[in-house]
């Protein structure tokens, strides 16, 4: 089904080379509009060094990232978020001294094009409080609107992550491991966010957790020492010999666990 | 909040004041211009962590305009002050320009290699008066209407001019661009991923401070009536850091103060110790930043828990 679809996002043949070593190696990857598409494997594969080539924290060594049909592997990272794709990062990226509302209000604000007014009052960017409530509502955070970002709980910081990037309305959301370090609950808590969030979006996410892959993802890419092993559903992914292989075997009991 | 209009009010009437405390009003306008400095300086290290390393630059190039309209060609006073800060604006965006790509340390080396540019410019030129600088310039008057001869009328007048860049800083700070600044402070590459051309925004922020430091330059110009190369010279621009680490960075009233400090100790200990004034005050800076490193202020906001 997921199939069928049209591509949003592709590569061709992406490679970053560091000095002496090939982080990503030829990916070639297509994100269909809709999926919710999981970017899986070991540690060190690439996965993060993927994602900062795609919203341009890095330079492709060489090959092409093409979002909807236009090539936008020369476009400087702010230029990536104005076209739609917003990401999160690995390591939960709010800003600490600004309140749950300020950090939504911050998004909204580049929209709005208040941004370089320095000569009012920030009073004036009480009209985005009713947007930036409803957002937070959407994670469940409306009750913590004043706290600092830094005050809060880390699954809540994740949650507020979300609410920031949605305040973008991106069309292609890419999450770099957004339920790490998460508790039980909270993993399954932002997984079913994420689901509900995905519902008229795009989203391109990598997981190490397979049960959040096996519930939310549509399709899935595994990723190994910078190339691309398998592809497809889950059930085909997780009985591809290569994947067993590339897990260890311990993967491939979790992955068999899951599903 | 109540707390602190009591403070501000206080401070407004001892500004207002000041002339008859006994104090020496040129000394006095001296200082005003310094905490100008330093605040315009605090504006780009306090609120976008951004360590300029050559600040006299704007400070000393806008002086030397404003002393060379108002002598050489005759200007008002106003326009003298407006062409001084166009001056330093521009020199902030051309020097911003390039800086801002930069962080760090390269940042604040491009900054020190050009404002040295700035310095050599000065000591060549020949409206600048080279080793002896602009000497004589006329404070001369407010559109013709106010005399600004009289210590009096312009110490009011600096006063005014202080107070509104002071408030025009806090309006910067919490602002929707402060906002902004303080978002990219806080963590620039998510500021980045939610689509903020950074670059940008910390270019306005480097020219708001290099115009509103060259204000400071022209004013301090029209208060002594010259302009020396020790105005745009690299001991100027560390006594600017020094000024607002010493006070607080990052806090409105800590430049102010720091700068307070720092020039009453090079004024008083300067006829005590003579050239030791410079090794003392290095001294003391560092003892302030070894026992509190938030500056006097930083260190009094976290006290009381809250911001003055
Ligand atoms: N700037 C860099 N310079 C050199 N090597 C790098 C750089 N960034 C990443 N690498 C290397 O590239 C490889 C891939 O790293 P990357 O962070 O993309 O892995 P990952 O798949 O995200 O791993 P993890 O699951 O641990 O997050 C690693 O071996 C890493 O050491
Ligand atoms: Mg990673």
């Amino acid at each position: 089904m997921a199939l069928l679809r049209e591509p949003i996002l592709e590569t061709r043949d992406l490679v970053k080379a560091f000095k002496g070593f090939v982080a990503v190696d030829g990916v070639s990857l297509c994100v269909r509009r809709g999926e919710i598409h999981a970017l899986i494997g070991p540690n060190g594969a690439g996965k993060t060094t993927f994602f900062n080539l795609l919203t341009k924290f890095l330079q492709p060594t060489s090959g092409a990232i093409l979002y909807r049909g236009t090539d936008i592997t020369r476009e400087q990272p702010a230029d990536i978020a104005r076209r739609g794709i917003v990401r999160s990062f690995q390591i939960c990226a709010v800003f600490p001294h600004l309140t749950a509302l300020e950090n939504v209000r911050v998004a909204l604000q580049r929209v709005v094009g208040s941004s370089f007014q320095f000569w009012r009052s920030a009073r004036s960017l009480s009209q985005l409080h009713g947007r930036a409530i409803q957002l937070l509502a959407e994670v469940r955070l409306e009750d913590w609107a004043s706290t600092l970002a830094a005050d809060l709980s880390y699954g809540r910081k994740r949650a507020l992550e979300l609410a920031t990037t949605l305040a973008l309305e991106p069309e292609l959301l890419l999450l770099d491991e957004p339920t790490q370090g998460l508790g039980h609950e909270d993993v399954a808590r932002v997984a079913q966010l994420i689901k509900h969030v995905a519902a008229h979006r795009t989203v391109l996410m990598v997981e190490h957790n397979m049960n959040v892959v096996a519930s939310i993802a549509d399709t899935i890419s595994v990723l190994q020492r910078g190339r691309v092993i398998a592809a497809g559903t889950y059930d085909k992914v997780a009985r591809d010999p290569q994947v067993i292989e590339a897990y260890m075997g311990t993967a491939s009991t979790k992955l068999a666990g899951s599903g | 909040m109540k707390a602190r209009t009591r403070l501000y009010a206080a401070l407004a009437i001892l500004g207002l004041a000041a002339p008859w405390l006994g104090l020496y009003p040129v000394f006095v306008m001296k200082l005003l211009c310094f905490a100008m400095f330093a605040c315009a300086f605090n504006l780009l290290l306090g609120y976008t962590k951004m360590l300029s390393f050559g600040h006299a630059a704007y400070f000393g190039a806008s002086a030397y305009t404003t002393g060379w309209l108002v002598t050489a060609q005759g200007w008002g006073t106003i326009a003298g002050l407006l062409g001084g800060v166009a001056v330093s604006m521009l020199l902030g965006l051309a020097i911003g320009a390039i800086a801002v790509r930069r962080q760090g340390i390269y940042f604040a080396m491009i900054t020190l290699a050009l404002a040295q540019l700035v310095f050599f410019v000065c000591l060549q030129a020949p409206f600048t008066g080279g080793e002896n600088g602009l000497q004589g310039i006329p404070r001369g008057s407010v559109l013709g209407i106010i005399d600004l001869g009289g210590d009096a009328a312009m110490y009011y007048f600096v006063l005014a001019a202080f107070a509104a860049v002071f408030v025009l800083i806090r309006r910067i700070v919490h602002s929707p661009f402060g906002q902004v600044l303080k978002a990219i402070r806080e963590n620039e590459p998510r500021a980045i991923s939610l689509g903020y051309q950074v670059d940008r925004y910390k270019l306005l922020a480097f020219v708001l401070s290099a115009s509103l430091a060259g204000l400071a330059g022209s004013l301090k110009a029209l208060v002594l009536g010259f302009v020396t190369l020790s105005d745009v010279s690299q001991a100027t621009s560390g006594d600017v850091i020094l000024m607002t680490l010493l006070g607080g960075s990052g806090t409105f009233l800590g430049p102010a103060l720091g700068a307070i400090i720092v020039i009453s100790l090079q004024e008083y200990l300067s006829d005590l110790v003579g050239a030791w004034v410079s090794v003392m005050i290095g001294a003391i800076f560092v003892v302030c930043v070894m026992t509190f490193r938030r500056g006097f202020i930083g260190e009094i906001e976290r006290r009381l828990g809250r911001r003055v």
